[in-house]
């Protein structure tokens, strides 16, 4: 391989602050910005029809209307983000039910492993039960203060804040209860099963 | 060489076209001779490795040897047309690889004609090539350009087209924002009306080249598609910054 | 940034990636779309390129025809639709 050329005056991203190093997992950068970013067109969703379905391996499945949705317990998160693109953004402010309070409505089989979010739009990701309780991943339908917007995932999205960003799904429409940690739409080309951004974990095999 | 071989192109000239829009000139130890139409991917590389890479449309003529000019609109928040506009001076060096595309390309000896261009805003870069391509090799085809911009000071190669517009070649400006004084060109976004004035003298068998913002794009196949224009003779791009 | 609408380029754009993938300039090549049966030069896809990959859909029907991803081991890529070299 050839030396790598280097672009005069190309500082790229901007360093980390001072101070803040320690929440920036490795090979991510701060961003203060909140890029959009999106595997396929924003689907435009009626709130007089959205639905949220909680299905599959459990006894009884559930679904919500928005007004429904609205009225279940809900809980204000401020959290670090990391999309695998590498950008970080410090203290993003969110508001939307925890999978927990979601779960209480159903009786889990007991091969239960996991869960698919399924999205408008057909986009899928693949969260284990383990990283999906105990206060760990949320159905978010507002943003710093303000209703969730299309292009950020609204009404509402998944917001799993521990694992890279693509894991919080956007425009959520069901969450699948199965028994098997199947890839999702960007596990199944090429991204790692989990993604914790810690360990790193971007890529199948890394 | 090879196209998609990344090479070290230095910038030998820089030239503002409007307040949004400068054309840099690439000097390349590896050129390899276009097609109009076609682009070249630039990347960029900071010291810690982190890179960015868009694809830009070459405004040159093929018959220019060893040397392209790129003709760039700095986008608002555009990570690489913002450093290309504000810090790149005369020497500096970037990596590019192409020529790339085989689809929205354009041969005056082989493709034929007649040929409808329809171009928004930097959408008429492509086009520029064209135009310059055809005059290079003294092609008769018959040309037509419809070219929306926001104002008069938003159109790109302004003067460079009125030149152009001699021997077969038209070029109609629709201004959609504001007009100068006097003005005599369209005043309105591109519509129906506007697209069959244009095509018609050349009826359905125009080869239509279609470049510019998505919605601009979108509606003009459309409405040529309406116009009972074949719809496998109409190419079109949209352009935008790319990260790829 | 702007809107995702906007910043939605198409085939013509990600030529020198497909070619990367698959050896030769595709983007004049015809796919059909496995969920419509639309087909038209990859050119003329939606191409989705501000995503942890470039994501080519259907305009007709915004079904997923190619999916590409630059990983440290090479590229990958998933294709949906098929495709006829001219």
């Amino acid at each position: 391989m050839a030396e790598r050329f280097v672009t005069r005056g190309f500082g790229g991203r901007p360093r980390s602050a001072v101070g803040l190093a320690a929440r920036i997992p490795p090979g991510q950068h701060l961003v203060t910005d909140f890029p959009v970013l999106s595997a396929g067109p924003t689907p435009r969703i009626d709130l007089a029809t959205w639905e949220l379905a909680l299905s599959g391996l459990v006894r009884a499945p559930v679904k919500w209307s928005w007004p429904e949705f609205l009225a279940l317990p809900a809980e204000e998160f401020t959290k670090d983000i990391s999309c695998v693109t590498t950008w970080t953004k410090l203290d993003t402010r969110w508001r939307g039910v925890s999978v927990d309070t979601l779960l209480e409505h159903v009786e889990l089989a007991p091969n239960a492993l996991g869960l698919v979010a399924e999205c408008h739009g057909g986009y899928t990701t693949n969260l284990l039960l383990s990283d999906a309780v105990n206060g760990q991943a949320f159905v978010a339908y507002e943003y710093d203060g303000k209703p969730l917007p299309p292009d950020h995932g609204g009404p509402a999205r998944l917001v799993v804040p521990h694992l890279y960003f693509w894991k919080s799904a956007k425009w959520l429409r069901a969450l699948r209860v199965v028994d098997r940690d199947r890839p999702g739409f960007w596990e199944s080309n090429g991204y790692h099963i989990r993604g914790d951004p810690w360990k790193e974990e971007r890529y199948s095999g890394d | 060489m090879n196209t998609l071989q990344w090479q070290i192109a230095t910038i030998t000239k820089i030239t503002p076209e409007t307040a949004k829009v400068k054309s840099f000139t690439l000097s390349l130890p590896g050129w390899i001779k276009h097609r109009a139409g076609q682009h070249y991917d630039l990347r960029l590389t900071a010291p810690d490795g982190y890179r960015a890479q868009r694809s830009y449309s070459i405004a040159s003529a093929p018959e220019r040897t060893g040397e392209i000019d790129l003709t760039i609109e700095r986008v608002e928040d555009g990570e690489v047309s913002t450093f290309l506009h504000q810090v790149v001076v005369p020497g500096d060096r970037v990596e590019v690889r192409g020529p790339i595309g085989g689809y929205f390309v354009w041969d005056a000896t082989t493709s034929g004609g007649p040929v409808l261009l329809v171009a928004g805003g930097s959408g008429v870069v492509p086009m520029m090539s064209m135009l310059r391509h055809r005059a290079a090799v003294g092609a008769k085809v018959p040309v037509r350009l419809l070219y929306s911009s926001r104002t008069y000071d938003d159109v790109i190669y302004r003067e460079e087209l009125a030149s152009l517009a001699t021997g077969g070649v038209e070029i109609f400006h629709t201004l959609t924002r504001s007009q100068p004084a006097g003005w005599t060109g369209y005043a309105r976004r591109i519509d129906d009306t506007m697209l069959a004035e244009v095509s018609r003298p050349f009826g359905a068998s125009a080869l239509t080249f279609i470049c510019g913002p998505t919605p601009l794009v979108e509606s003009a196949a459309t409405s040529l598609e309406r116009a009972s224009l074949r719809a496998d003779r109409i190419k079109t791009e949209r352009f935008g910054p790319t990260g790829t | 940034m702007r809107a995702n609408e906007e910043l939605t380029l198409d085939g013509n754009a990600v030529g020198g990636l497909l070619d990367e993938v698959f050896g030769a300039d595709l983007t004049a090549a015809v796919g059909t779309c496995p969920d419509c049966g639309r087909r038209d030069a990859l050119a003329t896809l939606r191409a989705y390129t501000y995503a942890p990959g470039v994501v080519l859909r259907c305009p007709g029907c915004d079904g997923v025809q190619l999916v590409i991803v630059r990983t440290p081991r090479g590229l990958r890529h998933q294709l949906r639709s098929v495709i006829e070299r001219r």
